[in-house]
């Protein structure tokens, strides 16, 4: 029997196999920021253990960096900054520490580089490590144990994850977007649809986006619940790899794509779940609660709680968000549109958010954070913050700003944010903060009239 | 790792779904760089409302969680298990888990107990019922018990080894060290370093 993408790469990373055992996985690159890794260093020393393979791995500063110039001024979180440059120093890893060229959110700055490729594992202490999986590769997150479990063996014990086949056939329409799919599936099947599964995204509508599109869907698998989500390489892959810092040249690029080319499911591999969508009936969408899956078309209205498959959540969510059934989502008004994040702070979000901008003003305080130093640069060069000033909305410094509520850029109690990034939960943005998730494109339309907008209605 | 085998505690019912680990335990206290202390961000949010079931003072002292299903999905933040550990808990049961917070329970001694939505439901009603009711989860014989019920669960043989006996997983990995070295020898040449 055929084999599918997710058992390919599971299979060549096998290090070790025994009955009753998890299989021993080989790890080919290990991402580290701040937040997840000072506990792990510190077991590693309590233990006098070194880090395997440095070579391996490499650190970025992301989480608790302010987006303006200038040094960290909470104590705690530059003590954790600070921290990890004592541990990426004494351990001899790579580090992009804050003002560097190379510095970014780390799921950015992974593909950026080149680092991340068809058929490698993946791993980071962060959820969002399932975007590298549009690459075609093995991602998923870790916690702090496991993190130290790479550092010292550079393997990982796992179990195999079932496999789901997310089926998109058609075209998205005319202004649908990545991010408007993700946020479909996520709400046909459940913050816990895909709970135990590696996800593989297939289809039409998946072969049609470029990389970013896909780094975006596989990013939120974990919203779906999810332990990775991949993408099988193609053309589309290998044309954004070649020419990377790190990815491989001359005979060694040939010998790799032809490998790569063999990194999709067989035709008659079985996936043990398969969810249908049709790509050409989906229109923007947005969430109105306080999880991923509580979402909805943008032309349409709250629930009420008992059209929802979880009535009780929902009653709580609407409090939480302060809605009621019935509201029209386009009558929300919004106090902040937060353009970034690893699910949205890439180069063609920027340019989404400019097209909808240019020669617009905003009616509300919008912050345009890219995801990388490198976003940053490539969106001056086009003049993109030409247009993001012009119109009146912020543009920062890269880093996870309001993606979470752990550095400056939060969200003040009550206050409601149309955001770009992957989470709704209660308090994520800051304490009291309510969010509604959105694309980069409904994000700017937001941004000019100050309530939830898709861009074709302005 | 903190050994479990069996345990006997009191229990506390979180009638509530999809209770992500931001509400475990709030980003602003991921700031921490010790391995200590995360009790007190436990909940905090919702602990500040003074009906949280948490705040009830005939559940405190108790060991045991009973939450409604899809608990501790979202971040990865091991924080969410050091939290609730150091709050007190032995063990959570709950129908269904996010995966990776089941994977950093088992990690560190946090026993995550599956059991059916209905199951849970009547534990939740007892433990309602009588707060100062006795539970025990017993991963030896894979069951937990309450005033005269008992219910089993599914863990694998591994884990639940592990588990029992305490076993730290890098001890047990860095024993095939050689098998990694020679993996390592075989990987492609064209795959990428940091260097
Ligand atoms: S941008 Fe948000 S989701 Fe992504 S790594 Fe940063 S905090 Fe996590």
């Amino acid at each position: 029997m055929g084999r599918t993408l997710a058992e390919k790469v599971w299979e060549q990373h096998v290090v070790r196999r025994a009955d009753g055992e998890p299989d021993l996985l080989y790890i080919d690159l290990h991402l580290i920021h701040e937040v997840t890794s000072p506990q792990a260093f510190d077991g590693l020393r309590l233990a006098g253990r070194k880090v395997r393979r440095p070579d391996l791995t490499i650190a970025t500063e992301d989480h608790n960096v302010p987006t303006v110039l200038g040094p960290i001024a909470d104590p705690v979180s530059k003590a954790q900054v600070e921290t990890l440059r004592k541990n990426a120093a004494e351990f001899g890893i790579r580090l992009h520490p804050m003002g560097d060229a190379g510095q970014g959110v780390v799921h950015i700055i992974g593909p950026q580089f080149g680092l991340t490729q068809p058929g490698m594992t993946v791993v980071c202490g962060d959820s969002h490590t399932s975007t590298h999986g549009a690459f075609g590769a093995l991602a998923f997150g870790i916690g702090t144990s496991e993190v130290e479990h790479v550092l010292a063996t550079q393997t990982l014990p796992a179990y195999r994850p079932k496999t789901m086949a997310i089926e998109v056939s058609g075209a998205l329409p005319y202004g649908v977007t990545a991010k408007d799919l993700i946020l479909a599936i996520i709400a046909k099947i459940g913050t816990g649809g895909g709970q135990g599964h590696i996800v593989e995204y297939r289809g039409q509508a998946i072969r049609d986006l470029s990389m970013e599109g896909r780094m975006t869907v596989c990013n939120m698998s974990i919203e779906a619940g999810a332990r990775a989500g991949m993408i099988a390489p193609d053309e589309t892959t290998f044309e954004y790899l070649k020419g990377r810092q790190h990815a491989p040249s001359g005979e060694a690029w040939d010998a790799a794509v032809e490998y790569w080319r063999s990194l999709r499911t067989d035709d008659d591999a079985v996936f043990d779940t398969v969810v249908e969508i049709d790509a050409s009936t989906l229109t923007p969408f947005v969430t109105w609660g306080t999880n991923p899956g509580q979402g909805a078309p943008l032309s349409g209205a709250v629930p009420a709680p008992e059209e929802t498959s979880d009535p009780a959540a929902a009653q709580r969510a609407l409090e939480y968000m302060d809605l009621r059934a019935g509201t029209p989502l386009t009558e929300i008004q919004v106090d902040t549109v937060f353009v970034g994040s690893c699910t949205n702070g890439r180069l063609e979000d920027l340019r989404a958010v400019a097209d909808v901008l240019r020669g617009r003003t905003v009616a509300t305080r919008t912050l345009i954070v890219p995801g990388s130093m490198r976003v940053k640069a490539e969106a001056e060069a086009e003049g993109l913050d030409e247009v993001f000033k012009a119109a009146g909305a912020e543009w920062r410094e890269a880093g996870c700003s309001m993606c979470l509520g752990m550095n400056p850029d939060i969200l003040a109690p009550g206050e409601r944010s149309a955001s770009t990034s992957n989470r709704n939960f209660e308090g994520r943005q800051g304490k009291g903060g309510r969010t509604h998730l959105v694309s980069p494109a409904v994000a700017a339309a937001t941004a000019v009239t100050g309530r939830l907008t898709a861009p074709a209605d302005l | 790792m903190e050994a479990f085998t069996t345990h006997t505690g009191r229990a506390v019912p979180l009638r509530r779904s999809n209770v992500d680990t931001d509400q475990i335990i709030p980003a602003v206290w991921l700031k921490q760089v010790s391995r200590t202390g995360f009790e007190r961000g436990l909940f905090a949010a919702w602990r500040e409302d003074p009906g949280f079931v948490l705040n009830d003072p005939v559940y405190q002292g108790a060991s045991i969680l009973v939450a409604g299903p899809d608990f501790g999905t979202g971040s990865s933040r091991e924080h969410a298990v050091w939290a609730l550990q150091q709050y007190g808990f032995r063990a959570v049961i709950a129908a269904r888990f996010g995966d990776i917070f089941r994977n950093n329970s088992t990690k560190m001694g946090l026993l995550p107990v599956v059991l059916p939505d209905a199951t849970v439901e009547a534990l939740q009603a007892a433990v309602e019922a009588d707060p100062s009711a006795e539970v025990t989860v017993d991963l030896v014989e894979r069951q937990v018990r309450w005033g005269g019920e008992s219910a089993g669960f599914e863990i694998d043989d591994y884990t639940r080894w592990r588990l029992l006996s305490g076993l730290d997983d890098i001890g047990l990995t860095l024993r095939h060290a050689d098998d990694v070295a020679e993996y390592e020898n075989g990987r492609q040449p064209w795959l990428p370093t940091t260097v």
